[in-house]
């Protein structure tokens, strides 16, 4: 699972994460599973981003910090390869916002950046090999898996935060993710820019654990991420 | 709905929730069957008063928390009877379509944060009741100065824009006094991502409508005439944690980009003070 070739590649991982972690939570509660889903935890166990020798996030609240920086890192560059290459066909209106959205990301990368000052991860190398930056779908498919990550592993990290100050930053950062979450999901498709593949019955967004979005997120980084100190309740 | 999700969630905010709900075993098969019984939509209710017997009067924060949620709610209420009321007009207000689409899902939306907080809030004690709006913002005299909010559709996308921005920056406001509240803090930055969602699509379909707005808050432009400056507050700020944006290290970020990054939050009496005109005393 540590390449992937395509964006339905991607989009499949995801579902499989998800499958495993709510198969986790059926197998504590009653006690059974189903084979398949046993198979699809085999197949996902070795995703979990908790290589030792990697780039180690720390712990507490700057390893949350660090994992925001670490998401930031992936869509700024990915925002600005969007930029430097732009897909067949994109229209001004797309070009204007999508360099803003790219701003945004570098604000929010730089951000981290001198916030952690020396507690700061190093620079992540991106691997974009499964994108086609030629592709209008391709680059917008991504975008909006990106974000609508980026929006579930902010909500899903903000109960890991122990500072109130931080736990406002990112409140800050994650209400402008949807903002883009909806722009790129409304590009796509017009009116999906809250549609049911992401807010439930109740009316909520999605939130994601760290592993579970390091799992996703994984397949666009290289360089090994040890997200294992990072706190989990 | 993954009910299996919500316990889990639960179980890791609150490890003893099972010892709370007697055991593991008889709390699945306690919610097993209720949810055989009862119909879905009854479900956040029949939840809410599980937790009841799991929670009631052993918090200490109740109160604060269960304040902050009839805020929510509140403000829920406000949303949702504006979306449902401007529904009510048919095509006379929103035309066909992709802008009737939009406007039903959020409007589904809003309803859904008011059950669910309702659910929320019940087992902590009393749940806010609604109040009389009046969407003129005339403060029940149905005359204020959105009076024709219901006839003209540039005016009620105006004031949804507004709501829906106001909305993202109170929750934003409360998020620190529910640091470390587990569960709640996630369900209140979820509904929080939903509005933020919202915002950005308003802002879209006036830009749509020929008003000159992105989905993001710019400054503190509103691309609105007059009337709701409040809700636009500060979020001209372009420094974060005394960190100044505008170019950070060195990186070629404009004033515009540098407050469109970051959304801001508003205080309680700040909130208050702009949805005050909105409620009939």
């Amino acid at each position: 699972m540590s390449k992937r070739s395509s964006q339905d590649d991607m989009i499949v991982s995801k579902k499989a994460v998800i499958s495993n972690f709510s198969r986790r939570k059926f197998i504590g509660y009653a006690g059974a599973a189903t084979g398949l889903m046993a198979g699809l935890a085999a197949c996902k166990k070795d995703d979990v981003p908790d290589n030792k020798d990697g780039v180690d996030l720390g712990s507490g609240d700057i390893g949350i910090l660090n994992y925001a920086y670490a998401l930031e890192q992936l869509e700024a560059a990915f925002y600005i390869k969007v930029i430097a290459s732009p897909y067949t066909g994109i229209t001004a209106e797309e070009t204007a916002s999508l360099t803003e959205i790219r701003d945004h990301e570098i604000a929010h990368r730089e951000f981290f950046k001198k916030a952690l000052d020396t507690k700061a991860i190093s620079a992540l190398e991106v691997n974009f090999s499964s994108i086609n930056f030629t592709s209008r779908d391709s680059v917008l498919g991504t975008a909006k898996a990106f974000e609508d990550l980026g929006v579930s592993a902010y909500n899903g990290a903000g109960k890991l935060l122990t500072d109130p100050n931080y736990l406002v930053l990112a409140g800050k950062i994650v209400s402008v993710e949807a903002r883009h979450a909806a722009y790129i999901r409304n590009k796509i498709t017009n009116g999906s820019f809250a549609d049911s593949t992401v807010i439930d019955m109740n009316g909520l967004d999605k939130s994601r654990t760290p592993p579970e979005v390091l799992a996703i997120a994984g397949a666009f980084i290289s360089t090994k991420i040890n997200a294992s100190n990072l706190p989990t309740s | 709905m993954n009910f299996n999700n919500i316990f889990g969630e639960i179980e890791k905010a609150d490890p003893e929730v099972y010892d709370r709900l007697d055991t593991r075993r008889s709390a699945m098969k306690q919610f097993a069957n209720l949810s055989g019984k009862i119909a879905i939509a009854a479900v956040p209710l029949a939840l809410g008063s599980m937790f009841k017997k799991a929670y009631g009067g052993t918090k200490s924060t109740n109160e604060t928390v269960r304040e902050i949620l009839n805020y929510a709610l509140t403000l829920e209420y406000l949303e949702a009877e504006f979306y449902t009321s401007a529904i009510a007009k048919g095509t006379a207000l929103i035309p066909a379509g992709a802008a009737a689409n939009a406007i039903q899902t959020i409007s589904n939306h809003e309803t859904a944060h008011v059950a669910f907080l309702r659910a929320a809030i019940a087992p902590m004690g009393a749940v806010a009741t609604k109040p009389t709006f009046d969407f003129s913002g005339g403060s029940g005299s149905g005359n204020g100065p959105f009076k024709d909010v219901f006839t003209s559709y540039p005016l009620f996308l105006a004031v949804a824009q507004t709501f829906e921005d106001t909305g993202v920056r109170a929750y934003k406001g409360r998020a620190a006094e529910l640091v470390k509240g587990g569960d709640l803090l996630t369900a209140a930055l979820n509904i929080h991502s939903v509005e933020a969602r919202h915002a950005a699509h308003i802002r879209q379909m006036r830009k749509a409508n020929g008003v000159d707005v992105k989905p993001w808050i710019t400054g503190k432009i509103s691309g609105i005439a007059s009337g709701v400056e409040a809700s636009y507050e500060g979020e001209d700020n372009t420094k974060q944690a005394t960190i100044e944006i505008v170019n950070i290290n060195g990186m070629s970020i404009s004033a515009n980009a540098a407050t469109e990054a970051f959304d801001e939050g508003l205080t309680k009496a700040q909130v208050l003070a702009i949805i005050g005109p909105f409620i009939k005393p």
